[in-house]
């Protein structure tokens, strides 16, 4: 589905060079979940926006589908996302003279579904993330936690083949963070394909695999565990 | 669970069965669900400390059952677990004990340690994930979600390590 090889990024803004990222090389499955983790610095942002096109390589390739897109001009990638990449961004990037529920349906109504059907989707995404009350709000009159779903919901409006997110519940508490499990968890069980980027291991804990970044390089790429469990007691100990 | 069980029979006199379901009911499916032999041996301590006393009472058809009920005794020993104030978590050194001496034997490298500890933590959030699911009350809720917060400090001291020794 996704494959990237030989990536390397090398950020040269204030004279210096910085190897953000150092030769990656990686392949994800169709329907697979990847949680990307790894100290700040380590280039999980700068890799998942350059899988997403939002940042063009400074070498290597990158393929989807059995296409190589990193050479897409950036019409190209953006005609891309619309089609089968949904992108939710760290700073959420909605359209702040737009209503929430306009936010949610635009890029579905940019890639040609009917508005009954972009509609639709919009409330039952909303719904899931207990904003359906907030539908005509601004982004401006939102929490952060708010645009954050909002931001999520967006992503997922178009049913994206692969659904790439920086961090997506950084600013959730605990309850929000628990309808963005649950719609993850569906969107998995759907068969399209996460990358995600997290700090959170609540989020993480969804994935099939974790890839585990430190300087721009992988330096653990694998499973997590699944065990069997007689009960929750093996998991919690009170005393 | 010595306390556990006279905070219940604090509440009111129960014989050793209602004390289990009351247990599991509270803590719902967070709850490590206790055995009812353990706790017919913490009550019989209980009694012989002077801390808890036993009623029979008859049932038909059915042996005779203890119920419990507190002693003067048994709640000085209550407000005094209450009152003190409680122990903090402990940081996992097991893990620590590992990560720093293991590899001063050749056996085995940091960066592995830590990735093979790693995925070991989101198994268990995994675990937390999905008791959360099944727990229906706020107190089985808050119980999975501080356990889930200590893991995910666990995790993070686990990024630090990364960061300061491999």
């Amino acid at each position: 589905m996704l494959k990237a090889h030989n990536l390397v990024k090398i950020y040269a803004a204030s004279g210096v060079p910085v190897h953000a990222v150092r030769g990656l090389d990686l392949e994800i499955e169709a329907g697979e979940f990847v949680a990307i983790m790894g100290p700040s610095g380590s280039g999980k942002s700068t890799l998942i926006h350059m899988l997403g096109g939002l940042d063009p390589r400074t070498s290597g390739e990158i393929w989807l589908d059995g296409k190589r897109v990193d050479t897409l001009s950036e019409s190209g990638w953006a005609l891309l996302r619309r089609k089968k990449v949904g992108f939710v961004f760290q700073g959420f990037n909605l359209v702040a003279n737009m209503t929430v529920a306009d936010n949610v349906e635009l890029p579905a109504l940019l890639a040609g579904t009917s508005p009954r059907e972009a509609r639709e989707r919009r409330e039952q995404l909303l719904d899931k993330l207990s904003l359906s009350d907030r539908a005509e709000a601004s982004p401006g009159q939102l929490s952060g936690g708010e645009q954050q779903r909002v931001a999520l919901a967006r992503a997922l409006a178009n049913r994206p083949a692969l659904l790439l997110a920086d961090e997506p519940t950084g600013n959730l508490d605990s309850r929000n963070t628990r309808d963005v499990l649950r719609l993850l968890g569906e969107v998995h069980r759907g068969g399209q394909t996460i990358v995600m980027v997290t700090h959170d291991a609540r989020v993480a804990a969804l994935a099939d695999r974790v890839v585990s970044l430190l300087d721009g390089e992988i330096v653990d790429d694998g499973r997590i565990p699944r065990r069997k469990i007689a009960g929750a007691g093996e998991v919690i100990d009170l005393r | 669970m010595r306390l556990h069980l006279l905070a219940l029979l604090a509440k009111e006199p129960a014989h050793g069965y209602e004390l289990k379901q009351a247990l599991e009911q509270t803590f719902g499916a967070a709850y490590p669900s206790p055995n009812i032999g353990q706790i017919y041996v913490t009550l019989a301590r209980l009694e012989k400390d002077g801390l808890v006393r036993a009623v029979d009472v008859e049932q038909s058809n059915r042996p005779n059952k203890k119920v419990y009920y507190l002693t003067a005794t048994g709640r000085e020993a209550l407000t005094t677990w209450v009152e003190e104030p409680t122990e903090g978590p402990r940081v996992r050194d097991e893990f620590y004990m590992k990560l720093v001496l293991a590899p001063l034997t050749g056996i085995a490298d940091r960066m592995a340690l830590i990735s093979r500890q790693r995925r070991h933590y989101l198994g268990l959030m995994r675990e937390l994930n999905e008791v959360m699911e099944r727990s229906e009350s706020t107190v089985a809720r808050l119980l999975v979600e501080g356990a889930m917060l200590h893991l995910q400090a666990d995790l993070d001291w686990l990024e630090r390590c990364q960061e300061e020794l491999c």
